[in-house]
């Protein structure tokens, strides 16, 4: 049945759809909603949502459900995640399965969910939808990645997701089965000899591997190679003749692409870029869009995060250019004057012209 | 505290040693350690083991070890185990604890992990009530680098980063972290052991299980506190270590139970009791071997 439901909600409601059977935050502006929801949620559905003490706590909690097997999540904003992420480099080279909800005051977050700040070699998948159905779909995918990679994915929303009402519908997607958690800890294999042991440090209970870090960061990073090769997500529209593309993610390319749109029905030869896995990076679905164009523009809500990585994928095929900027209200959590339709046709007309766009 | 009793260190032993006894706990998949000698943690540890095994739990037992010597032990205790951070344990044994109820969940911490780096962690976890029993490894000091001074070291003491002693205008005071968390209603037990002595280790064995089994009937929050050794960190000869537990860090954080039964009794009476039976022992009388 659809129902015409907030982003948070449905968000919530799919996390439970999902089998999410623990969560834990702690309340901040614009995250705060989800927390309130799945308080109400989880525990109908037999899960435990806990309103921890600090962030510190509530991702300690999340691991600890995790290690147990359970599919287990947390969120805040990027301020909040700032403070979780010890435990996130730190669970993704325990091999533990978490998403974490960023539902971010902007996109000022890009760099800390792509390139975390985290220590040591690691990587999170990161799911960035531009709207309330599609925030739907990449929840549930998230934690069917999380357990398939055994590899923490963030999802990456804002303000105008979590607080958008839309018409949704949300049942179970079924992304096929997924081999058995053998090595979670359940408390029955003591005293066998055969007892399990969930470890970030390279440490095993077989007496003969010992403790070796070396071969377990290998390990993650292999990993994190297989996972680049296969969970990048992309939408392109238009870009086998466009002139200029445009590039952008989140709820800022749903403007993007509405703008695009308009402007090709008109004969404009635009055409634009949505990475969807913001990590790993649809580099080769830039190149490939740079090979045509003379020009690639990146509207992001920042000083220029994203653009990074589009440099990176574009390689100096064409130039690219910043259409974006820091655009916010005056609380700093929300929607600023840029994210407007008017607005971004100005700038991807100024792109085309070969104009500079002031930031 | 005498060491006469001690064979000298420093000239080679006239016997060969041998094995007296084999103390290997059941729950430990082999013995094989760095830990220094005359450390006090090995000593616990083989007493929760044994705990576990004679309440016969170890197939319904997860542990969460901290960040200390002691995780040297992860990956030869015989239990499910999770490694948490430096600090972190409480707060992983509570995710562990809500999605396996029936589990008995033990943290393993040091006192720089719980009440240096994790205090609020272990503060709201006991507020909370989460029926867990978090164990600390108390030897006032941050013994794995070396002997640095934790929120637990005592006025006085010596270590790496307080070279003349402990000062509390300039360094702070010590936490008695038993007395903060068994004035909390979510605890149902608080008590403080030691491991310097056979008395010590025998009531710190009845400790263990009293938390345990408080924890298996539902009844909240415990925490078992036990003084241990660390001559290399408190930087004196291996044999004065429980000598000088007794007399440095036993003066501060005096052992005893702080809350059972609802009971909640402060460090500063067990100190005021241990000071009276001090005084009665040196009172003018027949000493008790003469009797």
């Amino acid at each position: 049945m659809r129902r015409l439901i907030e982003g948070s909600e449905a968000i919530a409601e799919a996390a439970v759809a999902a089998g999410c059977r623990f969560f834990a935050g702690y309340p901040m502006t614009p995250f705060t909603e989800v927390l309130e929801h799945l308080a109400r949620k989880l525990p109908e559905a037999g899960g435990t949502c806990i309103n921890a003490e600090s962030e510190l706590e509530a991702v300690g909690m999340a691991w600890g459900a995790a290690a147990t097997g359970a599919r287990a999540a947390t969120g805040s904003t990027g301020q909040g995640l700032a403070l979780m992420q010890e435990s996130f480099s730190e669970m993704t080279l325990a091999g533990l399965p978490l998403v974490i909800f960023n539902m971010s005051r902007g996109q000022a977050d890009y760099f800390q969910s792509t390139r975390g700040g985290g220590h040591g070699d690691y990587r999170h998948i990161v799911l960035a939808p531009m709207d309330v159905p599609e925030a739907t779909e990449l929840t549930q995918l998230a934690f069917h990645l999380a357990d398939r990679w055994r590899n923490p994915v963030l999802v990456y929303g804002d303000y105008l997701l979590a607080h958008t009402y839309e018409s949704v519908e949300i049942a179970p997607i079924d992304h096929g089965t997924l081999p058995a958690k053998d090595w979670a800890v359940d408390g029955s294999a003591g005293g066998s000899g055969k007892s399990r042991l969930v470890t970030s440090l390279g440490m095993s209970k077989d007496r003969k591997r010992g403790v070796d870090p070396e071969s377990l960061w290998k390990d993650v990073a292999k990993r994190h190679k297989e996972i680049e090769a296969t969970e990048i997500r992309v939408e392109c529209g238009f870009t086998e003749d466009a002139e200029l593309v445009v590039v952008a993610f989140g709820t800022a390319a749903k403007f993007v692409r509405y703008v695009v749109r308009q402007m090709r029905e008109e004969g404009v030869p635009v055409g634009y870029v949505r990475p969807i896995s913001l990590w790993p990076f649809p580099y080769a679905a830039l190149a490939e869009a740079a090979e045509r164009a003379t020009r690639v523009a990146v509207f992001e809500i920042n000083a220029g995060q994203m653009i990074d990585d589009v440099r990176l994928g574009v390689l100096g095929r064409a130039p690219v250019v910043a259409i974006g900027g820091i655009s916010t209200d005056a609380s700093g959590f929300g929607v600023g004057r840029l994210l407007d339709t008017e607005i971004i046709r100005e700038r991807i007309e100024a792109a085309l012209k070969g104009q500079e766009v002031q930031a | 505290m005498s060491t006469d009793t001690f064979l000298p260190t420093d000239v080679p032993p006239t016997r060969p040693s041998r094995k007296v006894e084999q103390l290997k706990p059941d729950l430990l998949l082999h013995s094989n350690h760095h830990l220094c000698p005359g450390c006090g943690e090995p000593l616990v540890l083989r007493e929760l083991l044994e705990v576990v095994a004679e309440l016969g739990v170890a197939k319904r037992t997860v542990g969460v070890a901290g960040i200390g010597c002691y995780t040297a032990f992860s990956g030869a205790i015989d239990l499910d185990l999770i490694q948490a951070l430096h600090g972190r344990a409480p707060s992983v044994a509570t995710g562990a604890k809500r999605m396996l109820p029936d589990r008995l969940v033990f943290t393993l911490q040091g006192d720089g992990d719980m009440v240096n780096e994790g205090l609020q962690e272990v503060i709201h976890t006991a507020a909370r009530g989460e029926s867990i029993t978090c164990v600390l490894l108390n030897n006032g000091v941050f013994g794995e680098t070396g002997g640095h001074m934790t929120s637990t070291t005592v006025i006085g003491q010596r270590t790496k980063n307080t070279l003349d002693g402990r000062d509390g205008s300039y360094h702070g005071y010590p936490i008695l972290i038993g007395d903060l968390l068994a004035q909390l209603e979510g605890t149902a037990y608080a008590a403080r052991g030691s491991v310097h002595n056979a008395a010590g280790v025998a009531s710190t064995k009845r400790m263990l299980r009293k938390a345990f089994e408080s924890q298996l009937r539902g009844e909240g929050f415990s925490l078992v506190e036990v003084l241990t050794m660390c001559p290399t960190g408190w930087f004196i000869p291996t044999a004065d270590g429980p000598g000088y537990l007794d007399d440095v860090l036993g003066t501060v954080h005096v052992t005893g139970e702080l809350k059972a039964d609802g009971k909640l009794v402060t460090t500063a009476e067990l100190r005021a009791r241990s000071q009276d039976r001090a005084r009665r022992a040196a009172a003018p009388g027949p000493a008790a071997d003469t009797v």
